[in-house]
């Protein structure tokens, strides 16, 4: 079994955390954007960017929807960076049953950032003209094993469970049997 | 389908406890836009002018501005209208911050409270949830720590909360309503929502707001964000600016009488620096706005809090200090929710009254010797209604007449009961002199803005700013281009730039948009990013009401209109309207009662600064000259002079080609 190595596009929105002045108007710029049509409303809830703020802990972090999880945390973490504390879940991007953060209002469906596809530039990072959010695309090699078929993967679990030597011993016995 | 508003207000009464949710009628946004034009015909529809300011039916309104919660960068003000028991007058006051937008996404234009809570409450709105909650628990808590509660309480870092301190709750007329960075500090409107006994509103929303021209605004907003960032002149100049030389060597210290010229110097400003970098944490902005006007402090033993604008100098100029002192008692009055500019103004008043004899150690037992601890003792006393705190509390005005014995002799910087920016000039302006007297909202930087204060003297340059000055109407370049040094403006240029500095701030207070971004930032550079010529297209693609320049000033004047007549109608004439006594040293009388007339006349008002039967019913407030004629404000035959220039005014866009 051989490896493929692939080039990619790598997305990446770069946040510096000292010059968001928390105007939150890459929320507005991404609710709008996913609105139906296109920036007819506008409704912070909605978007998949979420500006985590503490005015009087000097806290703003601009988070990115992720991936839904059904579960909460097993436990929580909080940061401490440079005497400042982040309240728990503060770098979290999950869309997540502990909190009211990445899901539709209405419906309560998870929301995930899709870069804005069809932009060049996501639109949050577009009208952050403080320059919080920067967005950067680099290509990265990628190296990706080919994917197993069913009955290799089968196969390749009996081999793990009881031996290659085991596997090969069946096999035969199988093909003298038929 | 409603477009940039919601369509409904909430109507509270705290004295029955009912909370309603009422659709409104679009044709009052098509007529007043929404934010105060709204707030005012709600208050004239609802609130007699026999209405004391802290009577249970004075309505204490909180208005997002029509295009709050739009992508319109930097239209986050929200309004907060009622009659202010400071001046028995109209009062507009304003915050920045996220409360107007956070309130449209709740699903509502406007809180409009009534009555009077038996027990301290605050109210929780969280979409279409409405509940008056009990607030025994944040009974004298600061206005940012009571947020911060509110916020734990409800389990929602998102609620926007704006609250009074306890010189709120103990109807202090310069208390405040803070919200995060920002507050609507002016003429008590933090005292009403005390009287009312409401500590605080919690605002959480997640519904959508609709545009009516999606990608036509989107396109002229992404583009805003950069211009306003880029832009030099928008935005607080104070934020950034440390050389404080200006403001120090200008304007009065202590009771607004004082010019220290010379006093700023380079060690100075060394030494103010470095106390800035120790206390200064953070710069912010407001909702959607690019720019960061406001910083946040954190002074030792001190809450932290928000610095904004003049404040930053206003109580170490009143008394006699050093900035330090500044930063210091700020963490304190910024806990109780005092206003910035009168609360100084207040303390240095009484600290002369103690030197002149008036004020005596009975009436300031244990007094402190140096100005700082004069000015801590008085803020303890002020915001608790101690011994001649309750006095004080009441503002220059009247606590002079009050005082007596001579006290009144001291109240020299107030126009219409209000304290005003302590400046002492040379030469009278007459546009200013216009503004100081005729301005509704009483502080001059709440009517300044459009025009320039002064003439560029280098001819070259004026041309250059002129030619580069999108903003003004063609008449107004005209003026500029004319305007020499030391000389006064012909007396239809003055009436008109007063005019139009006022114009502009009735349509921000309208739709929300911020004074720092447009109507009081042209006067500083020419170059405001909203001005008269593309706020008609924002209002249009926002809201789907079609407007254009001519339309815009014309609601823009019935606002102006509806708001002079709810001040006419509890008691202002033309004897109230003055400047302060010493503003100007050079004054001129007759000048200056021809300029009165003048505006009067432009303004289509009788000589006694009342709009006429036939400006009212021209701008369809015919049930306001009904009103003035039944209670014999009017006779209804009074005579419009300008009818031959009604043409003539701002809107003017037929000759001057705007």
């Amino acid at each position: 079994m051989s490896d493929h190595k692939q080039m990619r596009i790598v997305k990446e929105i770069k946040v510096d955390l000292d010059k968001c002045v928390a105007c939150r108007a890459c929320e507005v710029a991404c609710s709008g954007f996913h609105a139906s049509p296109k920036y007819s409303s506008f409704n912070p809830a909605r978007s998949r960017i979420r500006l985590i703020m503490d005015m009087l802990k000097d806290v703003y972090v601009p988070v990115r929807a992720g991936e839904y999880t059904p579960a909460e945390c097993t436990g929580r973490h909080s940061f401490k960076i440079n005497g400042k504390e982040y309240a728990e879940c503060s770098f979290c991007p999950t869309s997540c049953p502990s909190r009211d953060l990445f899901k539709e209002p209405d419906s309560g469906l998870p929301l995930k950032c899709d870069m804005c596809e069809g932009e060049k530039i996501p639109l949050c990072v577009q009208v952050c003209r403080p320059g919080a959010l920067t967005y950067v695309e680099r290509e990265e090699e990628r190296v990706e094993e080919l994917k197993l078929g069913d009955m290799e993967i089968g196969l390749q679990s009996l081999v793990n469970r009881y031996g290659l030597q085991s596997v090969l011993d069946s096999v035969t016995r199988i093909s003298i049997k038929s | 389908m409603r477009y940039a508003e919601t369509g409904f207000n909430l109507e509270i009464d705290l004295s029955q406890g009912s909370i309603r949710r009422v659709a409104t009628d679009v044709t009052l946004t098509k007529r007043h836009l929404g934010g105060q034009g709204t707030a005012a015909k709600i208050l004239w529809d609802n609130v007699p002018p026999e209405i004391e300011p802290f009577s249970p039916d004075n309505l204490l309104i909180f208005s997002s501005g029509l295009l709050n919660g739009t992508p319109v960068p930097g239209a986050n003000r929200t309004s907060v209208s009622t009659f202010s028991p400071l001046t028995n007058l109209y009062v507009n006051s304003l915050m920045g911050g996220w409360f107007g937008p956070e309130l449209k996404y709740a699903g509502y234009d406007k809180i409009i409270i009534r009555g009077t809570s038996p027990g301290l409450v605050y109210l929780y709105i969280n979409n279409d949830k409405v509940e008056i909650r009990d607030a025994s628990h944040l009974q004298g808590k600061g206005c940012q720590e009571t947020a911060a509660l509110l916020q734990q309480e409800l389990k929602d870092p998102k609620i926007q909360v704006a609250a009074i301190g306890l010189a709120g709750e103990n109807k202090v007329l310069m208390a405040t309503i803070d919200h995060a960075n920002s507050s609507a500090s002016r003429h008590g409107v933090g005292a009403v929502m005390g009287s009312k006994r409401l500590k605080a509103i919690a605002v959480r929303g997640t519904n959508d707001l609709y545009v009516s021209s999606p990608a036509e605004l989107w396109d002229m907003c992404k583009n805003k964000y950069q211009e306003i960032y880029d832009n030099k002149n928008c935005g607080d100049p104070m934020a950034h600016d440390h050389n404080e030389g200006f403001h120090v060597d200008n304007f009065a210290w202590g009771n607004a009488r004082t010019r220290r010229q010379g006093y700023w110097n380079k060690e100075r400003e060394g030494k103010w620096v470095s106390k800035w970098k120790q206390v200064r944490t953070r710069d912010s902005g407001c909702y959607n706005c690019p720019k960061d006007c406001h910083y946040s402090i954190s002074y030792p033993g001190r809450h932290k809090y928000f610095l904004k604008c003049f404040s930053k100098l206003t109580y170490c100029m009143a008394a006699f200090e050093e900035i330090d002192f500044n930063y210091d008692i700020l963490g304190v009055t910024s806990a109780y929710g005092l206003d910035g500019f009168s609360t100084p103004q207040v303390l240095a008043f009484a600290v002369e009254l103690y030197e002149a004899g008036i004020l005596t150690d009975k009436d300031l037992p244990d007094f402190p010797s140096d100005g700082a601890g004069r000015f801590f003792y008085l803020v303890e006393k002020i915001v608790r209604r101690e011994g001649i705190g309750d006095v004080l509390a009441n503002g220059v005005y009247a606590a002079a007449r009050q005082i007596g014995n001579g006290a009144e002799a001291f109240d020299h910087n107030t126009t219409k009961k209000v304290e005003q920016v302590p400046l002492k000039l040379g030469v009278i302006n007459y546009p200013f002199y216009l503004m100081y007297c005729t301005g509704e909202k009483m502080n001059i930087t709440q009517i300044e803005g459009s025009f320039p204060q002064a003439p560029i003297a280098d001819p070259e340059k004026r041309k250059a700013f002129v030619e580069n000055w999108d903003a003004a109407p063609e008449k107004f370049k005209k003026w500029y281009l004319e305007w020499e040094p030391r000389q006064h403006m012909p007396i239809e240029a003055s009436v008109n730039v007063c005019d139009w500095n006022e114009a502009m701030h009735y349509i921000d207070d309208a739709i929300g948009t911020c004074a720092w971004l447009s109507s009081f930032r042209g006067q500083f550079g020419g170059s405001p990013p909203y001005h008269l010529f593309n706020l008609p297209e924002f209002i249009s693609l926002a809201s789907g009401l079609d407007l254009d320049l001519e339309e815009l000033l014309e609601i823009s004047r019935r606002n102006r209109n509806l708001i002079r007549s709810l001040n006419i109608r509890r008691g202002l004439r033309r004897i109230d309207e003055k400047p302060p006594e010493d503003h100007w040293k050079k004054r001129d009388p007759e000048m200056e009662q021809k300029h009165l007339d003048a505006y009067y006349e432009f303004k289509g008002w009788t000589n006694d600064a009342i709009p006429t039967k036939e400006t009212l019913d021209g701008l369809g407030l015919d049930y306001v000259s009904n009103d003035f004629i039944t209670r014999g404000i009017l006779t209804g035959t009074e005579v419009t002079l300008t009818k031959e220039d009604s043409d003539g005014k701002i809107g003017a866009p037929k000759s001057e080609g705007c």
